[in-house]
């Protein structure tokens, strides 16, 4: 079943809040939904919330043998299906334009990237290579599921260890995790998504004296642009959006200010001036996000260390 | 009135000459007239009556069941010939004839576009047939407050917090309402229409709704005050 599209009212509403730099669920228009990293029992088992949007991403490992034009490299392979657990408007087994969209940035930004080193994950060229599997469960859908999908898949990449192999002659000895501390992946940036809505039209900004958002984040502001970006839409800020080329910017990069991604199919033209501010706000943001994986992430290994000093 | 939390299937000691069930109940079919058993079909509180005639399941949910009389807002999904085709949040649009209007007759009829909202009562649910909305009072035919909606917004919130906000002694709407004028429908299955003079305002009355909302913050009237003074300052 298709969502049913915004009435008129609340399609307007929408529009003349946000012409006044206002957002229904209180944020300003370059902020970000809560997030919340809760890491699982198992290692690379991650459960990423932001606002309402769930994502679960896990990943496991094996030992399997290399494809022949490829013998030095391991192998990353990422599955996501959106089920109807994540809203009723999915289907199984019928991907929507959307499901298309998020599995191709997430192709796009993990694995043509090179976020992960591949041939780190080389045991014995041409034989034995590991075989990372990364499964991403859509549990619930409030909107912007892919930044929510890539930031739960950065974080189990972060989170996840393999155990420790050694070479012995023809043989290879795996160890498991009670004899030697398993080891984290090797990983060469680790990128964040972040996605704009674009409207095609001016906003004015937001009255000074009032604060509708309880974490008043103070936003750098581009003056004579002739477009308002919306930093993570909400199901009613995207829909507002024409469905034919939706004009939605997203833009995938690291705390290193290394771009890795860009992506935005159709939709408002932005000129070069509000594109680098775009990326200016984004760099803001993404630092934002990294400190709470880096938190969640030294959070999860006391906890982890205290249960194994126990 | 007392409450006691009950699971489907159950069966309800529920026992007077004059019995009213309401939502959640079921009269078993397996029993006779006069004594027949009463089972829930929902897990919630029970509840009655003082007199313990009246006797109904409390429970929060937010899929629609339509039950006639309950007034909703609906968004016309496309037209049907006569009337309209309603999406009220249930498991099938229901159906709103085009002369279901205060005073419409064959000539002069509301002309309703796709998309637009409507206040409506449920004239007829039954389980095997599609729901039917009406813009009136079916007693004085005048609209009484139904019909369409413009402006304004729409707020999604379970359906407790839908029924509380019809309760005069609930705190939220009067606490919203001595701060700033608004304009407020409320349906039953779990939309709320709110328009006041400026854009913050509405805001403040959805994220208000969504604050005090039993399936979401769950706040009382001491926190939405606090969240009021925090916002409005």
């Amino acid at each position: 079943m298709r969502p049913p599209s915004p009435s008129i009212p609340e399609r307007e509403f929408a529009l003349s809040a946000l012409q006044q730099s206002m957002r229904i669920d209180g944020r300003t228009l370059l902020e970000i939904r809560p997030i919340n990293l809760t890491f699982g029992p198992a290692l690379g088992c991650v459960e990423c919330e932001l606002g309402k949007t769930r994502v679960l991403a896990f990943i496991d490992s094996k030992m399997i043998k290399p494809p022949e034009e490829r013998p030095l490299e391991g192998i990353i392979s990422i599955h996501s299906e959106i089920s109807p657990m994540a809203s009723s408007a999915y289907e199984t087994g019928r991907p929507s334009d959307e499901e298309v969209a998020i599995t191709r940035m997430l192709e796009k930004v993990l694995r043509r990237s090179d976020a992960v080193d591949r041939e780190s994950l080389c045991i014995v060229a041409g034989q034995r290579v590991w075989h990372l599997r990364l499964t991403l469960h859509f549990l619930a859908d409030a909107g912007n599921m892919l930044d929510c999908a890539c930031l739960a898949a950065v974080a189990a990449l972060r989170h996840f260890r393999r155990p420790e192999v050694e070479v012995v002659g023809e043989d290879v000895i795996t160890y498991d995790p009670s004899e030697r501390p398993p080891i984290p992946l090797a990983m060469h940036h680790t990128p964040y998504v972040l996605t704009f809505a674009l409207f095609p039209f001016a906003s004015t900004p937001a009255p000074q004296q009032t604060k509708l958002s309880s974490t008043h984040v103070p936003t750098p502001q581009l003056a004579n642009s002739s477009i308002t970006a919306v930093l993570d839409p909400s199901p009613l800020e995207a829909s507002l959006l024409p469905s034919s080329s939706p004009s939605l910017l997203s833009l995938a990069l690291t705390p290193q200010r290394e771009l890795c991604v860009v992506n935005k199919a159709g939709g408002v033209p932005v000129s070069p001036e509000e594109f680098l501010w775009l990326v200016k706000v984004a760099e803001e943001r993404v630092r934002e996000v990294e400190a709470c994986l880096e938190g969640g992430l030294l959070k999860a290994k006391a906890e982890a260390e205290g249960i194994g000093s126990l | 009135m007392t409450s006691t939390t009950t699971l489907p299937g159950e069966i309800v000691p529920a026992q007077h000459p004059n019995l009213k069930l309401g939502p959640g109940l079921l009269q078993s079919i397996s029993g006779t007239s006069d004594s027949a058993t009463i089972v829930s079909t929902r897990a919630g509180e029970l509840q009655h009556s003082a007199n313990r005639s009246k006797w109904w399941i409390e429970s929060n949910a937010r899929r629609y069941v339509p039950a006639a009389q309950e007034s909703v807002i609906g968004q016309i999904s496309g037209r049907a010939g006569e009337g309209y085709r309603v999406d009220i949040g249930g498991a099938h649009n229901a159906s709103l004839d085009g002369l279901a209007f205060e005073g419409a007759t064959k000539r002069n009829r509301p002309n309703l576009k796709v998309n637009s909202l409507v206040y409506a009562r449920v004239s007829l649910a039954h389980k095997d047939m599609e729901p039917e909305l009406e813009c009136f009072d079916a007693q004085t035919r005048k609209a009484e407050g139904f019909g369409e909606l413009k402006g304004g917004f729409v707020v999604k919130c379970s359906l407790g917090m839908s029924r509380r906000l019809l309760d005069p002694n609930h705190f939220l709407l009067p606490l919203l309402g001595s701060r700033f004028p608004l304009e407020c429908a409320v349906g039953m299955n779990g939309r709320i229409w709110v328009d006041t003079k400026s854009a913050q305002n509405t805001i403040i009355v959805a994220r208000c709704i969504e604050a005090a909302d039993p399936d979401g913050g769950g706040l009382d009237e001491a926190d939405v005050n606090k969240l009021l003074n925090g916002i409005q300052s």
